[in-house]
């Protein structure tokens, strides 16, 4: 019978990281653990740990974090050539 | 145990008996007492599944997609529009090799809005995959059901069921049956153990894109499947009829066809009103038989080939492709390689009774086709 099936691999479209324009760097300064950046991230690339630590390996950069933070604490940053 | 009763309380006893851990249904007339019963058995107790209620068909379906896709049994029913409401997911089911049985009631399409039996709902959904039976008595409803988990389930098929018949005609109608007891069921409808589950605890994807690469063998997997589907629907017969004494034709079920030079070729309703035409036509001397196709897909292309290499053929289609002619009637030609006679007859529930299914004999005599009491009478 034959029908499909996937099994899960780490990143199993590559990291998808690498598809970014723009990374977003959080400011710790200003940053008060909210979580809203890691309620919003669309692609669960947001850990909480003792701040918000972004997952470079998967996220997009599509600005959600950072259009939801209510202190601007996250910076967009067009990535390096 | 002996009982009288309608069609779709025994289709709900029958799917009570066969034990399924997920109900998902949505009502819709003629169909509504099927799932009012079993509404009934769960909150009572008496079976012990899971009734999903739902907004749609389409929910019902795809609920049912989902409960299968865990590994366990699973039962709706449904008819007319809300079959058509389910068509997306029912390709799906059959795509994702899920063996759901389903019972559908026929009934007419609207506009004008009818609620009486023809065959149109169900011939729209001939080319989604699933296996469709057509029966003709309430003993061949719950026979059939029970028969329908241990074919769909089945290694070589794994694919879903539809059993159709006709709305009122037989829905609504009481007739005898026999019901095995619970024990004898269980003995031949063991539990389900699925070729493949979702597990939380072993996670997969199921249905993620596949490339050019891979999807016609897939497609050919289930064609090979429908085609293996004819051997277990006939030893699962066999082995119903060892075991509780009846049968119904397993593909096709043929009377007085021996020595007949002319065969009827009719499903459901029509084709158990036409054992009585034949019968009055075999007393005024005629070499007439009867071909009631049980199953429709897979379609019996040897069995019927057999039948038409001894005898004429006059189908009667309860449905119609528009433009064309009657679903049946294309099929059989297909297989037969020559014309036969064909007659559209009983749309939207009109009544066909052993005496037109005589006059339609009469008519293919004269070599006369069409749409019977509309173009002939």
């Amino acid at each position: 019978m034959k029908t499909t099936i996937s099994y899960p691999t780490e990143a199993a479209m590559g990291k998808t990281g690498s598809w970014r324009v723009f990374r977003p760097i959080l400011n710790e300064d200003k940053c008060i653990k909210c979580w809203r950046c890691w309620i919003f991230c669309p692609e669960g690339s947001i850990e909480r740990n003792e701040f918000p630590s972004i997952d470079y390996d998967f996220c997009k950069g599509c600005g959600v974090c950072a259009n939801e933070c209510p202190v601007k604490a996250i910076e967009m940053r067009r990535e390096k050539k | 145990m002996k009982v009288i009763d309608t069609a779709n309380n025994i289709a709900a006893l029958a799917a009570k008996m066969a034990r399924p851990k997920v109900v998902s249904a949505y009502p819709i007339t003629p169909q509504t007492t099927i799932v009012e019963r079993l509404a009934q058995y769960v909150e009572s107790g008496e079976m012990k599944s899971e009734y999903i209620r739902v907004e749609s068909e389409h929910s019902a379906m795809t609920s049912c997609i989902s409960a299968e896709a865990t590994g366990v049994r699973t039962f709706t029913a449904t008819s007319s529009h809300g079959l058509l409401l389910m068509h997306e997911m029912l390709h799906w089911a059959a795509l994702a090799r899920l063996p759901i049985v389903m019972v559908n009631i026929n009934r007419a399409i609207g506009p004008g809005w009818s609620i009486w039996s023809d065959c149109n709902d169900s011939i729209s959904q001939r080319d989604t995959g699933w296996l469709q039976f057509y029966c003709s008595s309430n003993q061949e409803v719950f026979d059939t059901v029970i028969q329908a988990y241990r074919v769909a389930e089945h290694k070589d098929v794994q694919l879903p069921i539809m059993i159709n018949y006709d709305g009122f005609i037989l829905s609504h109608t009481s007739m005898p049956a026999d019901i095995p007891p619970q024990k004898e069921i269980d003995d031949f409808l063991p539990d389900y153990s699925p070729e493949w589950n979702l597990d939380v605890e072993k996670p997969i994807t199921h249905g993620n894109i596949i490339g050019p690469e891979y999807y016609m063998e897939m497609r050919h997997d289930m064609h090979i499947s429908q085609q293996k589907a004819k051997k277990v629907i006939r030893d699962i017969d066999d082995e119903w009829n060892e075991k509780f004494g009846r049968n119904h034709g397993d593909l096709i079920e043929t009377y007085r066809c021996d020595d007949a030079d002319t065969v009827i070729v009719a499903t459901g309703a029509i084709g158990a009103e036409a054992h009585a035409s034949v019968n009055e036509l075999r007393e005024k001397g005629e070499k007439v038989g009867l071909a009631r196709l049980r199953v429709f897909r897979p379609f019996p292309r040897e069995e019927l080939q057999k039948i038409a290499d001894k005898a004429k053929l006059i189908v009667i289609d309860r449905d119609i492709s528009p433009g064309m002619e009657g679903a049946m009637a294309t099929e059989v030609k297909s297989v037969v390689g020559r014309d036969i006679n064909e007659f559209i007859a009983g749309l939207g529930g009109r009544d066909v009774t052993y005496k037109d299914i005589m006059r339609m004999y009469e008519l293919a005599k004269e070599n006369k086709n069409g749409w019977y009491s509309v173009e002939v009478r």
